[in-house]
């Protein structure tokens, strides 16, 4: 048996039952990354030490019958949530040395739960990205195509579990970030609602739209791990206090979506601004998801074409006075040789951050200067609140709406790198429902010829996971798009 | 939208960054070419919408000014790039 192609679920029957143990499956993944990261460059730290550690003491709770879902898991971690003792570096030189004296709250809640974490994962700089191509450490490449971005910013997280190097892992979503790698690479990525997952310790970029979820290998699994993340944290002042379900009892016994009403967006399925392999698929997706008993009405979001444009006003805006922060004083990277404080702080961040970061806090800092606040910033806030009633009126309507994550499927390494502007747009299916704060889920729904991943995508009312975890496991138990495996070795 | 490559110097000596010589042009030019798209909002009008500054959901909540244990000096200064005996050094502010 191949411990590396274990799903959440399997593992954690398997380790249940006795038949494997954590320290055997996390030695499984050590082989598994030593031959293979150099080809996919997933991870920025591995911890191996501290893993087999951590497995071990899995085994002693397993041993005496203590065991929760993600006891004795090995799951890899993106490079922007603090990890106590362990390197956490953005991905950024500002932060090559930064150890954070304690864990974030997604971090405590694993370990709580005994499981392994087998190492950091590679990312776009401070999550600014599409491609991941904006990592300061390595590229990271798209376990289907090498030639390819596995997206972004998540990209090594969705790599990694693409290509078997974890059972699963965690990334984080400002515009995107978990749902488009996760499309491009083959995996299920959750976006859950804004407030869900407590953001203590998750090194800030647009603190109005971050947002932690699971990367994983299906449905099944993201209920698992969303589960185990989510609740209450008195450390994050937009924590909710809202009820967190059991996600994965209460979804893995649904059979069939009868009484579900799936509502199809008019403006996200639009010939000629996707593939037409993309198109075909979702279309393809929508018959399964009839068939399994929903019912398939139109709506509209008639606010969708603006949101590229809100949206790369509003998150460089957050960014700029985030990453005010790095001055070269308490923490991260300081250019020694200045002798005055403002040559310093200039050059510690010129020096420090990377192109694109530099890019979006200039363009955030214009939009919230003096003389232009009102026509960037107040405005592009403005048509958020129309972007969120668009929502508010499709959910009157139906329980989920079904899109496609991206209009392509992964581009080439290089193609987009020197045009922001078309690398923005691949997030633009993606960027509504973090302006909205509502969850959003992309999974597997097809491959093109050239055999490459293509994701759809499921997004709820606020607070109803369920409803697209659902949808989701329908989905899944009636196709097999998500079993298939790119051939790395 | 024309923007002149002295706003983007002025704006980056805001943030307190300072642009590659060589770099200014090319950064001007592609913070031109997104704020040319940005501007598509204009077209639209929203004088009578309030602005969202956040999630519906995500209104702040606070809790009791209660003292907690905390990390303690020599932890906290544990990451910075320059310290002695419990403060942060900084390159000299007064001249």
């Amino acid at each position: 048996m191949d411990l590396c192609k274990l799903t959440l679920f399997e593992a954690h029957n398997l380790l249940k039952k006795k038949e494997i143990s954590s320290v055997e499956l996390s030695k499984s993944f050590f082989e598994r990354i030593e031959t293979i990261e150099d080809k996919i460059g997933a991870y920025i730290t591995v911890t191996k030490e501290s893993a087999l550690k951590e497995a071990e003491k899995a085994d002693e709770r397993i041993k005496k019958g203590d065991i929760s879902y993600l006891t004795g898991i090995p799951l890899s971690i993106k490079d922007l949530m603090c990890t106590k003792g362990v390197k956490t570096t953005c991905a950024s030189k500002m932060l090559e040395n930064f150890i954070p004296p304690y864990d974030a709250f997604v971090i405590k809640k694993l370990k709580e739960a005994g499981a392994v974490i087998l190492g950091k994962t590679n990312m776009d700089e401070f999550a600014m990205g599409s491609s991941n191509e904006n990592s300061n450490v390595k590229k990271v490449h798209n376990p289907w195509d090498v030639t390819r971005v596995p997206g972004g910013s998540s990209g090594g997280s969705a790599a990694s579990v693409s290509a078997d190097m974890c059972i699963s892992s965690l990334g984080s979503d400002t515009g995107g970030s978990i749902r488009q790698p996760a499309s491009f690479c083959g995996v299920t990525g959750l976006k859950p609602t804004y407030g869900r997952v407590s953001r203590f310790g998750l090194i800030a970029f647009a603190s109005s739209l971050d947002q932690i979820g699971p990367i994983t290998k299906d449905v099944q699994d993201s209920a698992m791990l969303l589960e185990t993340i989510s609740g209450f944290d008195e450390n994050d002042s937009t924590s909710s206090k809202e009820k967190v379900p059991t996600f994965f009892e209460n979804i893995k016994n649904i059979k069939d979506l009868k009484g579900v009403k799936i509502g199809v967006p008019d403006e996200y399925l639009v010939s000629g601004t996707i593939d037409d392999e993309v198109y075909e698929k979702i279309k393809e997706a929508v018959d399964v998801l009839k068939k399994e008993g929903a019912e398939i009405i139109n709506v509209s979001l008639p606010h969708t074409e603006y949101s590229i444009a809100a949206y790369y006003i509003i998150a460089p805006s957050e960014a700029s006075s985030n990453l005010a922060r790095y001055d070269g004083v308490k923490y991260g990277f300081r250019d020694k040789n200045q002798t005055d404080l403002e040559s310093m702080y200039k050059k510690t961040k010129s020096i420090g951050f990377g192109d694109e970061v530099i890019r979006r806090i200039i363009l955030g800092t214009y939009a919230l200067s003096a003389g232009y606040y009102d026509a960037f910033y107040k405005k592009a806030s403005q048509i958020r609140t129309l972007i969120i009633d668009d929502f508010k009126k499709a959910f009157a309507k139906c329980d989920i709406l079904i899109a496609p994550t991206t209009p392509t499927c992964a581009f080439k390494i290089g193609d987009k790198l020197n045009d922001p502007l078309a690398m923005y747009f691949s997030d633009i299916f993606t960027i509504s429902a973090n302006l909205a704060g509502i969850p959003a889920m992309s999974l597997p729904c097809g491959f093109s010829k050239e055999n490459l991943p293509i994701g759809m995508q499921f997004m709820g009312n606020y607070f109803d996971e369920e409803a697209i975890l659902k949808a989701g496991i329908v989905y899944q138990n009636s196709t097999t798009f998500h079993k298939e495996r790119p051939k790395v070795s | 939208m024309k923007i002149t490559k002295d706003e983007i110097l002025y704006v980056a000596n805001l943030a307190k960054i300072e642009l590659k010589k060589e770099e200014e042009e090319k950064i001007s030019s592609q913070i031109e070419n997104i704020l040319e798209y940005i501007k598509k909002i204009d077209a639209l009008d929203t004088s009578d919408v309030e602005p969202t500054y956040n999630t519906p959901i995500g209104s702040n909540f606070f809790r009791e000014d209660i003292i907690k244990e905390h990390l303690g000096s020599e932890t906290s200064l544990f990451n910075a790039p320059e310290k002695d005996d419990g403060y942060f050094i900084v390159p000299k502010i007064i001249k």
